[in-house]
C-alpha cells in the first residue's frame, strides 16, 4: 500500500489515520499538503482525514474541496484510484463533487462525540471486504454536521445500486430512528461513488484499531483495503 | 462597484438552524412568526467598472464556491 493522506489547514485527524495505516498495512503513508498539484508517484490510496478544515467556514469542507490538490485527486479517482474520506473528509468529497449529496447540520443540532454501531451492508467492495455483510461494528463519531442529505432521485439511485456501505444501527443491527444519531437519510453513515472507488463515511474507523483504544472493530476496513491492494499488486 | 450575493436554502431542504431560531423567537414572545429559514449574505466589492463583467464574475463565484447548488439557491444584486 502506498497511501497519501491529504493535509489541509484545520485538519486534526491526519496522524490518527497515519498511525492506523502504518499499523495495519505495514507501510508509512505520505502526508500531502493541500497546495500540491500532484500526488506522489505510485499512490494507490488517497485518504482525506477528519478535522475542521478552514474552521468549517462557509460550509464544512467547502474551501478544502477547491484546494489545488483536489484536482489531482479528481484525476486519480477518474482513473479508478481508491479514495477514502472520513468525517470532514466525507464532507470535502461531497463538496468536491466526487460523491453526491451533502452533510447537513445534525438533526438535533448537537455535536455528537461517542461510539456508534454501524451495519456493514455488503462485503464485496475494497472498503468492506474485511467484514461480513450484515456485520455490526462499533466505531466512534465526532461531528456536528453528519446528517446526510440528497434529493430523492439520488437516494433512490444510491439504494438501488447498493452504494450505501455503512448504516447507523442498534447494537444488534436494527435500523431505527434512535440509532440514526444525526438524522441522516436512510441512516446513511457511508456511501461510495458510482464506480465504487471513492468512499465517504462520517465515523472514525481509524480510532478503533488497537486494544488500548478499547475496541478494534475499525481494523477490518484498513485490513480489507490492504488485502485488496496487495492482491492487485 | 459593490454587490450583494444572498444564498438561501432551497424549498424542501430541512433547516434545523432555522427551526431552532423559530423556536427561540416563540419562547421570547415575538408574536406572529410562522417560520424561519436561515441563509447567508456576502457583500462583495469589485475591482473595475464593467458591470457585465462583474456580474459574470459574481455568478462564477456563486456557482463555484459561495453556494452549494445541491441544497442552496443564490441571488445577485448589484449596488450603485
Amino acid at each position: 500500500m502506498k497511501a497519501a493522506i491529504l493535509v489541509f489547514p484545520g485538519i486534526n485527524r491526519e496522524r490518527d489515520m497515519a498511525r492506523a495505516l502504518r499499523l495495519i498495512s505495514g507501510h508509512e503513508p505520505a502526508m500531502v499538503w493541500h497546495a500540491e498539484t500532484s500526488l506522489p508517484a505510485g499512490t494507490d490510496l488517497v485518504v482525506v482525514p477528519g478535522g475542521f478544515s478552514y474552521g468549517d467556514y462557509l460550509r464544512c469542507g467547502a474551501i478544502a474541496a477547491r484546494a489545488p490538490v483536489m484536482d489531482a485527486v479528481r484525476d486519480y479517482a477518474a482513473k479508478g484510484g481508491l479514495v477514502l474520506g472520513v468525517c470532514n473528509g466525507f464532507q470535502i468529497l461531497c463538496e468536491s463533487g466526487l460523491l453526491p449529496g451533502i452533510l447537513m447540520r445534525n438533526a438535533r443540532l448537537k455535536f455528537i462525540c461517542h461510539d456508534v454501531h454501524l451495519r456493514v451492508e455488503r462485503s464485496d467492495t475494497p472498503f468492506t471486504r474485511g467484514y461480513n455483510a450484515g456485520q455490526v461494528i462499533r466505531v466512534p463519531v465526532a461531528h456536528g454536521e453528519g446528517n446526510y442529505a440528497a434529493d430523492a432521485e439520488t437516494i433512490k439511485r444510491l439504494e438501488g445500486e447498493g452504494r450505501v456501505l455503512y448504516r447507523y444501527c442498534s447494537a444488534d443491527g436494527a435500523i431505527d430512528d434512535i440509532s440514526n444519531i444525526n438524522g441522516a437519510a436512510q441512516s446513511i453513515a457511508g456511501i461510495v461513488n458510482g464506480k465504487g472507488n471513492v468512499l465517504g463515511m462520517m465515523p472514525h474507523p481509524e480510532n478503533h484499531v488497537e486494544d488500548i483504544m478499547g475496541c478494534t472493530d475499525g481494523r477490518g476496513l484498513f485490513a480489507g483495503l490492504t488485502a485488496h491492494l496487495e492482491k492487485a499488486a | 462597484m459593490k454587490a450583494r450575493v444572498t444564498v438561501t436554502l432551497k424549498t424542501g431542504i430541512l433547516d434545523p438552524q432555522g427551526k431552532a431560531i423559530e423556536g427561540a423567537l416563540k419562547s421570547l414572545g415575538v408574536d406572529g412568526v410562522a417560520s424561519v429559514r436561515q441563509g447567508k449574505v456576502f457583500d462583495i466589492e469589485l475591482a473595475g467598472a464593467d458591470k457585465a463583467k462583474a456580474e459574470a464574475a459574481l455568478k462564477d463565484a456563486a456557482d463555484k464556491l459561495l453556494a452549494n447548488t445541491v441544497i442552496e439557491n443564490y441571488a445577485i444584486e448589484m449596488k450603485a
